[in-house]
């Protein structure tokens, strides 16, 4: 009797934590490189704070690893160092637009990196609160409709009157204790959990009920009924809180995920419908989405317009770019935060550009290939959503700031100024490594299949 | 400073930042050009290298006869083995040799042998049932190249 005679082939559960380590080194030497290579250009030297600035990324980024090498060995290994990248190179950035600002005058508020990088602090103490809390993330599933409602009322808390304020015409902002939050961003993250757990239970339902018209698979009148109140709500959004981007965001996300858990391609027409028709009526009724659209098509109509100087700049920067610190990315309102692709682009150039969006592609190719390899639909629902958060709202922000459609005031994930935005980020990240620890780890924690075993087993027979 | 100099410290910030991309393609490179593991090919490779290598033995081969079975479709595309002499038990205990990931398979679900100069398919007496292709099997039926037998929601591939 031999093993040979009946090889079952096994895919070897691998932790790959040396990989990861490998490339979070790489990641914090370009934010590092990133720095000193402002400091030198723009500050006629290497900087003082260069040690402190990489000990501070080091430090977090050793942590996160640690955590993950103690709590989830299986996770996957590429999403973290792509994160640290991101805010490292987002770091630097603002940290550049800081000295321009300087240089010009317009020091309201200056220094913004430190409080970054505080932020950044803060992200991954929510990121080890994620990895070491949840242990498993289908006992999620049991806090459906909770997160469902928390998801709801985070999202109308900048309604409350003395609570919200409004900033730029949107009221997505509450003020508690001083300091100015973006309940949205963690509101996304409910929701997706919540989309996930509902059509976990609906989906059958969903996808079996209907008849065909003219080759498509259309679903009963009274199914429409959560895709309707979606509409609704992200519709709410944009009237009350004038906050396109993420009324974009949540109806793209709830779409999507009903496409991907009933595979029928109706969701997606029916879908389609209703944000053609919603797009019209907020042009129409709305003053403040009209004047994004007409700010769309004519960009260079207002002078010295946020749209018009980002593509200036970006324009300026060219294949290869100004090089770090030798472009003016300061001129474009809010260069470090709506902005911030711009300035990268000014000075990275289209190179640097492709570079930065391909990283965020990672990211979500990792997100989706998790979900695929995530043995229960909860998971791998939450997983695209999550991966499909990620990609919407780089296609959004990077697609207004270049001007393939109209501007909204997305944040950049990880890079642009703004605490919020930045630690729902790494709660999210970490989310997704928790569910592909679960999804890679070996099906039977056993201890290793020796030969004897094996053999033992086909010898039963 | 030079312009060379800053020329040269821009460019080598962005080969630093393709090195980054660069590296971690190579680290996902199964996923982009494709790990699929196909029994075939990858079954003597694949346990040589990663348990203790072992001569494997030398099987004579009787033409005509189906040489492997390997699960089609969903997560576990690819596993499978390769139908030398033994029985080969397909279910979802830890014993069979092909494990199935599948709650509509039994425990010990089916089983395939080889008799009078041919592969058989034998239902061990499973809950849902064997098909071997798209026929519920009863009884044991001769397993030719090319026929699928499908069994709970995962269809297993009969090949040369």
């Amino acid at each position: 009797m031999s093993i040979a005679s009946t090889s079952v082939i096994q895919i070897i559960p691998r932790t790959r934590r040396g990989v990861e380590l490998f490339l979070l080194l790489i990641a914090i030497g370009v934010s590092v490189g990133a720095y000193v290579n402002i400091g030198i250009t723009a500050q006629g030297g290497v900087p003082a704070s260069t040690g402190l600035y990489a000990a501070g990324i080091g430090l977090l980024a050793l942590i996160a690893h640690l955590a993950l090498r103690f709590r989830a060995p299986y996770a996957d290994p590429v999403i973290l160092p792509c994160a640290v990248l991101l805010n490292g190179l987002g770091v630097a950035m603002i940290h550049r637009v800081d000295l321009g600002l300087t240089a010009i005058g317009r020091e309201k508020g200056v220094p913004f990196a430190p409080q970054q990088i505080t932020w950044t602090a803060v992200g991954v103490v929510l990121f080890l609160a994620v990895i070491v809390v949840i242990r498993d993330h289908r006992r999620l599933q049991a806090f459906t409709y909770t997160l469902g409602l928390v998801g709801l009322v985070l999202l109308v808390l900048p309604l409350v009157p003395g609570l919200g304020i409004n900033v730029n015409g949107a009221s997505i902002w509450i003020r508690v204790a001083g300091m100015s939050f973006q309940p949205g961003e963690f509101a996304k993250v409910c929701l997706v959990i919540f989309f996930a757990g509902y059509l976990v239970l609906k989906r059958d339902v969903l996808t079996l009920a209907g008849r065909r018209f003219l080759g498509l698979d259309l679903p009963r009148a009274r199914d429409l009924g959560p895709i309707l109140v979606a509409w609704l709500v992200s519709l709410g959004v944009l009237v009350f809180e004038s906050d396109l981007g993420s009324s974009l965001l949540f109806f793209g996300l709830f779409l999507f995920l009903l496409y991907v858990s009933t595979e029928r391609a109706g969701w997606l027409i029916i879908g389609g419908l209703l944000f053609v028709g919603g797009a019209f009526f907020a042009y129409s009724t709305f003053g403040h989405v009209h004047r994004r659209i007409t700010d769309w098509l004519d960009p260079f109509s207002i002078d010295g317009g946020q749209i018009a100087n980002g593509l200036m700049g970006q324009a300026w920067g060219g294949v290869l770019g100004r090089g770090l610190g030798q472009g003016r990315p300061e001129f474009t309102l809010y260069a470090n935060s709506d902005m911030i692709i711009s300035s990268l682009a000014e000075e990275l150039g289209l190179t640097g550009l492709i570079a930065i969006l391909l990283v965020y592609t990672l990211i979500i190719e990792r997100g989706l290939r998790t979900a695929l390899g995530c043995r229960d639909i909860f998971g791998k629902l939450i997983a695209t959503g999550l991966a499909m958060s990620f990609s919407l709202q780089v296609f959004v922000i990077v697609g207004g700031v270049t001007g393939l459609i109209p501007l909204t005031g997305l944040a950049t994930p990880f890079m642009a100024l703004g605490g919020t935005s930045l630690v729902a980020n790494w709660a999210i990240i970490g989310l997704l490594l928790r569910i592909s620890d679960q999804a890679r780890r070996p099906q039977t924690p056993a201890a290793p299949v020796s030969d004897e075993t094996i053999a033992m087993a086909v010898q039963k027979q | 400073m030079s312009e060379l100099t800053l020329t040269l410290i821009k460019l080598g910030f962005l080969a630093l930042l393709w090195m980054f991309v660069l590296a971690v393609l190579s680290v996902i490179r199964s996923d982009l050009f494709g790990a699929k593991v196909d029994s075939r090919a990858a079954a003597p490779a694949v346990p040589a290298a990663t348990r203790t290598p072992k001569a494997p033995k030398p099987v004579k081969k009787r033409k005509g006869l189906p040489g492997s079975l390997t699960i089609a479709d969903g997560p576990q595309a690819g596993v499978g083995a390769t139908l030398v002499e033994e029985p080969i038990v397909i279910g979802r205990g830890s014993d069979c040799q092909i494990r199935l990931d599948d709650d509509y398979s039994s425990t010990r679900h089916s089983r395939l042998f080889l008799s009078e100069g041919q592969w058989w398919v034998e239902d061990l007496g499973s809950t849902n049932g064997t098909y071997l292709d798209g026929q519920r099997v009863t009884r044991p039926v001769p397993a030719e190249i090319g026929g699928s037998i499908r069994i709970g929601r995962t269809t297993l591939n009969i090949a040369k």
